[in-house]
């Protein structure tokens, strides 16, 4: 089902080339278990899609595969490497490390200069709004300035690609609104492609220029919705009567794919 | 209890000394109250009366319990002040066990400095690959399967009774608990943290030293905390045997007091033995609170 004529990006320009694009891409692991098939689709720059999908469908193998980690065993995939951020469900913040030192592993890892890798972490960080936090250790951190300080931690990269794993899935209600914001507030800033995998069907509406439903494993796109709201986008939003059919249109293709 | 998960695999075959230590571990370093909160009476007074009740005991033995239960002699576990006034108030038994205990540190202290060097770097190259995990491991289980006592009148007769065959049975008393922690610790980072890794295409070297290896220190100061109680026990052991050099240990002093039917010092020689032991757990204990202490959750990995 789609609702799609011609994609735009959030500021209402034609898309331009596709960033990430995944052509008839087949993932079976070593284990026998036939993740995705046939999948295809592409993310531009200024698109933010959202995937959602039954639990196992093989949403986050996509990003695995569009990142590197696990590469696709059938179809072709393009995407440019280089300036690729990922958040993943867990903060994965090294305990060991201050607030300040996190943010700024990737670019230490990539070999960036000290006085460069300070500065943009600085920058990061008073981005999502961890001011005051920089000396802080995880331990010492709630679930919501974790995951900022990991979004903050991508962010350094400025990266072109962005994929973000369910990352608000385990913060209460009011602090993933927060931060949905926030992921809306950078996306418009840099016009990054994002590409985001939740189960919340308000989330994934809330956020997104275009939501894309995925049937029950073997995973595949079924559903292609385009979210023609204006940014930024006001938490109202999500009680407007247009947004409630929306996600009562996704939700309606979601149930069919679960079948 | 997560920090029991994580100790697991130092209880692999392990004896009950290790297992005490263990669970020690459990207890953890006393955290800072807060102003006004009240004295932890609870954590003094229950030690307090245990050790009221031992010494109190301790005293029965020397007086009746000893004919009583055992049918044997009361010289035998002389009484306490006795231990105390003739161990640690003559002066030449004074000097005697306190040489000994001297003796003992410094040996036990050779043989874990060695210990924790060659434990760290061998789980280090375990963890790299499994063919060098599957080949080291089972040799580590058999030193920590072998007898102690069994093997070190081998050691003897191979090398004579100096300070370097002390030292190796220090290491194989004390060695594999560092192996084993410091691999779970290498190995059991979190998944995630690896992708991150990887996503940057960061090389071994780099894993090891910046994730791996800080991941794994609270694993690898458990590590240190049970092999330095065992490193203790290993040079006492050792003296049992080697009654020759030049260096007599408070393991020799001991025994050379039993001979002679000197019992007050055989005791205080054993209370030295214990107080070092329990000075060298509570100091890698500190050692590891302040290195790992202000960011390690013991409740989450």
């Amino acid at each position: 089902m789609t609702n799609v004529q011609t994609r735009l990006t959030f500021d209402g320009r034609p898309v331009g080339a596709p960033a990430l694009r995944f052509e008839g891409i087949e993932m079976v692991f070593p284990d026998g278990t036939h993740a995705l098939r046939e999948t295809t689709f592409d993310v531009c720059p200024g698109e933010f899609v959202t995937i959602v999908g039954p639990s196992g469908c093989g949403k986050s193998t996509l990003l695995r595969i569009a990142s590197g980690l696990n590469p696709q065993t059938g179809g072709s995939l393009e995407v440019d490497r280089s300036r690729i951020g990922y958040v993943f469900q867990d903060a994965t913040l090294l305990q060991w490390r201050t607030v300040q030192r996190n943010v700024e592993l990737l670019a230490e890892l990539e070999g960036m200069p000290k006085a460069e890798r300070k500065r943009r972490a600085d920058d990061a960080i008073a981005t999502v709004g961890l001011r005051g936090s920089e000396d802080k250790y995880p331990k010492q951190l709630s679930g919501g300035m974790k995951m900022r300080a990991s979004l903050a931690r991508s962010l350094v990269l400025e990266p072109s690609v962005f994929l973000f794993d369910e990352p608000f899935a385990a913060v209460d209600e009011i602090t993933r609104e927060r931060l949905n914001d926030e992921v809306i507030a950078l996306f418009q800033r840099s016009g990054f492609a994002g590409l985001f995998i939740t189960h919340s069907i308000t989330e994934a509406v809330f956020l997104s220029t275009r939501v894309l439903v995925m049937s029950a494993r073997p995973g595949t796109i079924v559903g292609d919705f385009a979210i023609p709201f204006a940014y930024p986008r006001s938490p109202e939003l999500r009680f407007d009567p247009d947004f409630a059919h929306l996600c009562g249109e996704v939700s309606h293709t979601l149930r069919g794919a679960h079948t | 209890m997560s920090v029991l998960r994580s100790d697991a695999p130092a209880n692999i075959g392990l004896a009950g000394e290790q297992a005490d230590a263990i669970v020690a571990e459990s207890i953890d370093a006393p955290t800072k109250r807060a102003k006004g909160e009240r004295f932890p009476w609870s954590r003094v007074i229950g030690p307090i009366l245990v050790f009221l009740g031992v010494v109190v005991f301790w005293h029965w033995m020397h007086t009746n319990g000893m004919r009583a239960i055992f049918d044997k002699p009361g010289f035998l576990v002389p009484a306490p002040e006795t231990v105390i006034h003739e161990s640690f108030f003559d002066p030449i038994a004074r000097t005697a066990l306190l040489n000994g205990i001297k003796w003992t540190a410094f040996i036990a202290l050779i043989g874990l400095v060695i210990t924790i060097l060659t434990g760290i770097v061998l789980a280090v190259f375990m963890a790299q690959t499994k063919v060098v995990e599957n080949t080291v491991y089972p040799y580590l289980v058999t030193i920590q399967a072998i007898p102690i006592l069994a093997i070190v009148p081998i050691i003897y007769s191979m090398f004579g009774g100096g300070e370097y065959p002390r030292v190796i049975v220090v290491i194989m008393i004390s060695i594999f608990p560092i192996v084993t922690n410091t691999l779970f610790g290498l190995q059991s980072v979190d998944q995630g943290q690896h992708d991150l890794f990887t996503l940057r295409g960061a090389n071994r070297w780099t894993r090891l030293w910046k994730l791996q290896f800080p991941a794994a220190l609270p694993n690898i100061f458990t590590g240190f905390r049970i092999s330095a109680g065992l490193a203790v026990i290993g040079a006492v052991v050792g003296e049992q045997f080697f009654r020759a050099g030049n260096k007599p240990g408070i393991g020799i002093v001991i025994e050379s007091y039993r001979q002679k039917g000197i019992y007050p010092q055989v005791w205080g020689g054993l209370i030295l033995a214990a107080t070092l032991g329990i000075i060298v757990f509570l100091s890698f204990g500190w050692l590891s609170n302040a290195v790992v202490g202000h960011w390690y959750d013991p409740r989450r990995r």
